[in-house]
């Protein structure tokens, strides 16, 4: 009976049963690198709001608090978005012409709200808690990125669990003083030696078992 | 399917014969062991006989898996892009992911439970109890805590209609002139039907309608509101009274036939005030107070009574005269019962002043005069009995009221009426004919929260607003008063009965708010007082005085006749009470306290009546090990209804019971169907049923019924040798106060006499140790935890067709276990959240750590890991896990997105999920602690099951902290690990039941088992 395979059928066979380990690993490689890019994350994805809305202008500007616009951010899980009333504060008196404040100044007089896209979201799995990380020393620009040099918001981390646990398993690498928290351009000095300390200053626990986000 | 074979009498006394020392028991087809029912319990997963309740063809399987893959490819690719919503104005107080509480009330059958809404950007999510008012004390029943579905249930009526079709509140408001000039001219034509009121300001608005028309007359209707209890107080003290009672004076409480603890206005506090008397510890100061219940079926108060005495519900009143004679001395005790009733007197005597007899709220009107005498004989009245005037607005006799309303219609009298709230085209007496009557009525509104039986004959139907949605007010058990305000805008058009009135008085946009503030301003509010009523969901002071009163001596002589043949006792049913919350799914898949029955109504029987039908024992198919009983076919007074039989250990025998409420022609999806309609079966002249009814069972096949107890429960095998349910009398505890250590009859089992070693090193607990102790002395099985779970926990409804394939998702059961003699055994209540053991079994089966362990000694899920492979349920020793066979939770629906608790994540398809300690509760109270700096507090951090407990019978805190009452409680002889010599470490424990006979009793109970 003839063959049914040529001889090079066999290199090809070993080829393939080594080659499949490492086609296998890369396929692997790939979707790591897949979910954990910006494509999955939208990280450093600008999104597109109804006003064009600059923190860059009124952070590093301006030199508005934080705290002026996301006033739960100290007190509940929710930083706060603030309502259309707390743009009219100011726009009521400065620049109550510009083109660009018409969504705003149309939903102050309308009583309907702006809708804005949503730039940080976690899934609806976890659930995270901004009043606990400002009380414990973590700055508004460690997770959010230099806000003060954003003019269109875009999400400046991942978000993702490999992320957040990096700062839960060694918070001392990321902490800094409370008076700091709300500072975007605060450069740690010797963190090596400030953060451990801080740690234990702030009695800051490694929570990383699974019901600290989950439930 | 298993051959239906008689009940074996015979194999029953042998088996309780067999037991060696003491044996508990779920049910009577566990307690024959038949093989049918070993072999149920012996499958590994009951629960997945068969995945769908159809076969799915190859086909449609494959198109089902294409298109799922197709679009799981289009979907999981990257995350949903959201929006936020911030507000225009914020409003002032509000921090946007913090939730705020406001106190309100809860009507029902017209009394208030004092609550406090928990409101997420004021949407109202969760009902807790207000432990400022007295009915509540800060507990909540099963209604109030599914009231909040109630709220957002899709099938509310959403429009005003006429004739079927949609209209507006102005058409309607036009429509009611002719009958407001019709009122001038022929006043006795027009009549107002409401349901009981208690609401001050409502009456007024009523009170200045009667007096703006003359004439128009006022009709009440509550279909289980009291009228026996109503008119019982009548004829005792002569006029419209109500009684009061202090439990805590209390150290005897008989009950003739009432269910204080579950039933009745004022429940939730008697359930606290009677449980602080029954509280066992070491060094408690007096000793615990002694129960005896006379009832015919089992209610949640028999099953925890010391001494239960069964008899058939025409008895009852013999039962109270002979103690009424007893205590006199007048009169031997009747032959029946002797015993029982004379060592019972004896007890009241050596209690005089403290000592409570309660009458069922259910009971003839001579039940009442009669317990009130032997009060007023004990001089109970003025010192644990309490007199005061009626909260309602206008106390009368609702059936009369009916009645009246039903001839004049009849006679053609009535041109117009507006019922406001209510359903008594379903609910009036059979015999009244009410749907007859109605339609000899030129106009017919209706104010009602649900399309139901009466809106469909009426020519105006308007929508109702829920109590979470307007203004009112109204009063508890007690008289004190509440302001209720709305949590939330109507969600549906709703318009309050302040409204119509208003409508009615010609105020054009009278408001319930206006109504409401109006009649509290005129009596003397500030705004001051005001701020502080709603704030304390009290009125300060308005709680009548008790006032005296003298019960009538003259106790009418018997009537004879009562209770030929078998006799029907008709109640409200304990989850649906007369058929309201037949749309409340959370309410239809709650067990049923004693049957743990859900989706359905039954035939309550005792064993002995069964086996006189010829009823043999409930079936199991092996296909879907669903279990199926036969139906009989009850006449009572020339109507027929048939319902499937179901055997209730302890139930009197030679009667019956059924439950109202279930049977809803219409009324919404979940309300259509579920059960059967029992008020065909009642009438006026026999509201609770009497003798002469007639069971024959009927070749009909067998029904399949939904009933938990059997459920996802510890094998009966290790019931009995491990001691799952531990308990004393209160005299062996005082001889013995560790008699719950001591191993289950008094030898190890075999093979684990090293149950508390390890290999591996001790994990030391450095921070807070969660536990849980539970007290089954003091648990009533009322199922208040089992709701609060669901609510708290977004816990998702299945369906009859599930259940009865064991999926029920409640995380938290109540095992119901008997002890001893199937025609009165004892009952023990046990409710079993996750143990969060400290060795769990379930943890390190699961192959993707979606369950682990956390350093305060939680046991985690994660249900974003779980990947469904079900194996932790399979090696969880407690049976605790609850899976996601299919996607229960409804997604899509907006208003009920808008119910869930939006701490705690909506679990989907093939997820496990299960009891967590409400960790979201804890991580809330941790953070609340960090930030200030300090460690959680004892008492800070309360469970949803421990907070809407009426008798506290649930403690959670930290065990680590040696102050915390948990701690405390770990420390008492009674407490108790369930399986503990598995070595899991469980963290919620439990005291042992402890029960006070009378040892008189106990004494001549025993003599008589000798003697047979």
């Amino acid at each position: 009976m003839a063959q049914i395979f040529h001889r090079s059928a066999n290199t090809l066979a070993r080829v393939t049963i080594f080659g499949a380990v490492f086609i296998a690993g890369f396929v692997l490689w790939v979707i790591g690198g897949i979910v954990r890019s910006p494509y999955f994350t939208n990280q450093n994805v600008h999104r597109e709001q109804p006003v064009q809305f600059s923190h860059r202008h009124h952070v590093g500007g301006l030199g508005i608090d934080c705290r002026y616009c996301h006033t739960s951010v100290e007190e509940s899980s929710f930083a706060g978005i603030p309502p259309t009333s707390t743009c009219m504060n100011c726009h009521a008196q400065i620049w109550t012409n510009a083109e660009i404040l018409e969504p705003v100044r149309a939903s102050f007089a309308t009583g309907r709200p702006i809708v804005w896209n949503r730039v940080h979201r976690l899934p609806d799995f976890v659930h995270f808690n901004h009043s606990i990380h400002v009380a414990k020393g973590i700055g508004c620009a460690s997770c959010h990125g230099r806000v003060d040099r954003m003019n269109l918001m875009y999400q400046a981390e991942p978000l993702t669990m490999e992320w957040c646990l990096r700062c839960h398993r060694e918070p001392e690498k990321y902490i800094r003083p409370r008076e700091e928290v709300f500072n975007m351009e605060y450069v740690p000095v010797n963190q090596k030696e400030v953060g451990p300390k801080l740690v234990q200053q702030y009695a800051v626990r490694k929570l990383t078992s699974c019901s600290t986000c989950h439930y | 399917m298993s051959e239906s074979k008689p009940l074996d009498f015979t194999a029953f006394r042998e088996r309780i014969g067999d037991l060696r020392g003491k044996e508990y028991w779920r049910s009577l087809e566990e307690l024959s062991r038949s093989e049918a029912f070993d072999e149920f319990f012996q499958s590994e997963f009951p629960q997945q006989a068969l995945a769908l309740s159809r076969g799915v063809d190859r086909r449609s399987f494959m198109k089902l898996m294409g298109a799922s893959v197709a679009l799981a490819g289009l979907t999981g690719c990257r995350p949903p892009q959201e929006t936020i919503v911030p507000y225009v104005n914020q409003p002032e107080n509000l921090i946007p992911g913090r939730p705020v509480y406001f106190a309100t009330a809860m009507p029902l059958s017209g009394y208030a439970r004092g609550v406090l809404v928990e409101s997420h950007m004021y949407r109202p999510t969760k009902i807790e109890g207000n432990p400022e008012h007295p009915a509540s004390l800060g507990a909540t029943d099963a209604f109030t805590q599914a009231s909040i579905l109630g709220l957002y249930d899709p099938d509310r009526s959403q429009v005003v209609r006429k004739m079927g079709e949609i209209s507006t509140w102005s058409e309607f408001v036009a429509a009611l002139q002719p009958v407001l000039a019709e009122a001038r001219s022929n006043p006795a034509g027009v009549r107002l039907l409401t349901q009981t009121i208690t609401s001050p300001s409502l009456g007024a608005q009523i009170q200045q309608l009667l007096a703006q028309y003359p004439g128009i007359r006022w009709h009440q209707w509550e279909p289980v509101g009291g009228h026996a209890l109503r008119e019982g107080n009548r004829l005792a003290f002569g006029s419209y009274l109500n009684t009061i009672y202090d439990f805590t004076r209390a150290s005897v409480v008989v009950s003739l036939g009432s269910d204080f603890l579950d039933e009745g206005p004022g429940h939730l506090r008697y359930a606290r005030d009677f449980s602080s008397r029954r509280r066992v510890r070491q060094g408690m100061d007096g000793g615990m107070n002694r129960l005896y219940v006379i009832e015919s079926t089992v209610s949640s108060t028999g099953s925890v009574a010391d001494n239960r005495l069964p008899v058939r519900p025409s008895e009852i009143e013999a039962v109270g005269r002979a103690i009424l004679a007893a205590l006199d001395g007048t009169a031997a005790p009747a032959a029946a019962h002797g015993e029982f009733i004379a060592s019972l007197a004896r007890d009241l005597q050596a209690n005089r002043g403290a000592s409570i007899v309660v009458p069922g709220e259910e009971q003839p009107p001579v039940v009442h005069l009669i317990a009130h005498a032997i009060n007023q004989a004990l001089g109970n009245i003025g010192t644990t009995v309490q007199v005061i005037d009626s909260p309602e607005v206008a106390p009368v006799n609702q059936l009369q009221s009916l009645r009246e309303l039903v001839t004049d219609m009849n006679a053609g009298v009535v041109s117009s009426l507006i019922i406001l709230g209510g359903n008594p085209v379903y609910d009036a007496p059979a015999d009244f004919d009410f749907r007859g009557a109605l339609g000899k009525v030129a106009f017919r509104a209706h104010l009602g929260l649900y399309n139901d039986e009466t809106s469909l004959l009426c020519h105006w139907h308007i929508p109702e607003t829920h109590y979470l949605e307007a203004w009112g007010d109204a009063r508890a058990y007690d008289g004190t008063a509440t302001i209720m305000q709305p949590l939330i805008a109507p969600l549906y058009n709703g318009r309050s009965a302040h409204e119509i009135l208003g409508a009615l008085l010609g105020g054009l946009d009278t408001s319930s708010h206006g109504a409401v503030r109006g009649y509290w301003f005129g009596r003397g509010a500030t705004e001051a007082s005001w701020r502080r009523w709603l704030h304390d969901g009290v009125v300060s002071g308005s709680a009548p005085a008790p006032r005296a009163a003298a019960v009538s001596t003259a106790v009418p002589a018997p009537v004879e006749g009562n209770g030929v043949g078998i006799e029907i006792e008709i109640r409200p049913d304990p989850t649906l009470y007369d058929g309201r919350f037949a749309n409340n799914a959370w309410l239809q898949e709650l067990p049923k306290p004693q049957t743990k029955i859900t989706w359905d109504n039954v035939l309550l029987m005792g064993p002995r009546t069964a086996e006189q039908i010829g009823f043999g024992a409930e079936e199991r198919s092996k296909l879907f090990n669903e279990l199926k009983t036969r139906v009989a076919e009850v006449e009572y007074q020339g109507v027929r209804v048939q319902l499937p039989v179901w055997v209730v250990p302890g139930h009197a025998e030679g009667a019956v019971t059924v439950y109202l409420g279930s049977g809803r022609a219409f009324g919404g999806k979940v309300a259509s169907g579920a059960g059967t309609n029992i008020y065909p079966l009642r009438r006026s002249s026999a509201m609770q049923g009497g003798g002469g009814a007639r069971i024959t069972l009927t070749s009909r096949s067998p029904y399949p019924i939904g009933c938990t107890q059997e459920h996802q429960s510890i094998d009966p095998k290790v019931v009995g040798e491990r001691g799952i349910v531990r308990e004393a009398s209160y005299e062996t505890y005082l001889r013995d106060p560790a008699f719950a250590q001591t191993p289950p009859h008094g030898e190890v089992v075999a093979g684990l006499e090293h149950r508390n070693e390890s290999l591996y090193p001790p994990f030391v607990y450095e921070g807070h140790a969660w536990a849980m102790v539970i007290d089954t002395t003091v648990c009533t099985g009322c199922n208040g935890c089992v709701v609060a779970c669901q609510s708290e926990n977004n816990i998702a409804v299945v369906g009859k067709d599930e259940v009865v394939r064991e999926r029920e998702m409640h995380w938290l059961r109540i095992d119901r276990y008997y002890k001893g003699d199937p025609e009165n055994p004892q009952v023990f209540h046990q409710p079993v959240p996750c143990m969060q053991c400290e060795l769990a079994p379930c943890e390190p089966v699961c192959p993707v750590e979606a369950t682990s362990h956390n350093e305060e000694g939680l046991n985690d899920m994660t249900y974003n890991r779980c990947v469904g492979t079900r194996y932790c349920s399979n090696n969880c020793p407690y049976k605790v896990r609850r899976f996601n066979f299919f996607g229960y939770s409804d997604y899509e629906t907006p208003a009920l997105k808008a119910m869930r608790n939006p701490d705690v994540t909506v679990r989907t398809r093939g997820v496990m999920e299960k009891c967590t300690y409400c960790v979201q509760r804890i991580n809330h109270a941790r953070i609340e602690a960090e930030k200030e700096g300090r460690r959680v507090r004892d008492g800070e951090v309360v469970t949803a099951c421990q907070q809407a407990c009426p008798t506290q019978a649930i403690v959670f805190g930290d065990m680590n902290d040696p102050q915390s009452a948990v701690a405390q409680l770990k420390k008492e002889p009674v407490n108790y690990a369930l399986l503990g010599e598995l070595n899991t470490r469980p963290r919620t424990t439990y005291l042992a039941t402890i029960r006070n006979p009378n040892p008189e009793l106990v004494k001549a109970a025993t003599a008589d088992a000798e003697h047979h």
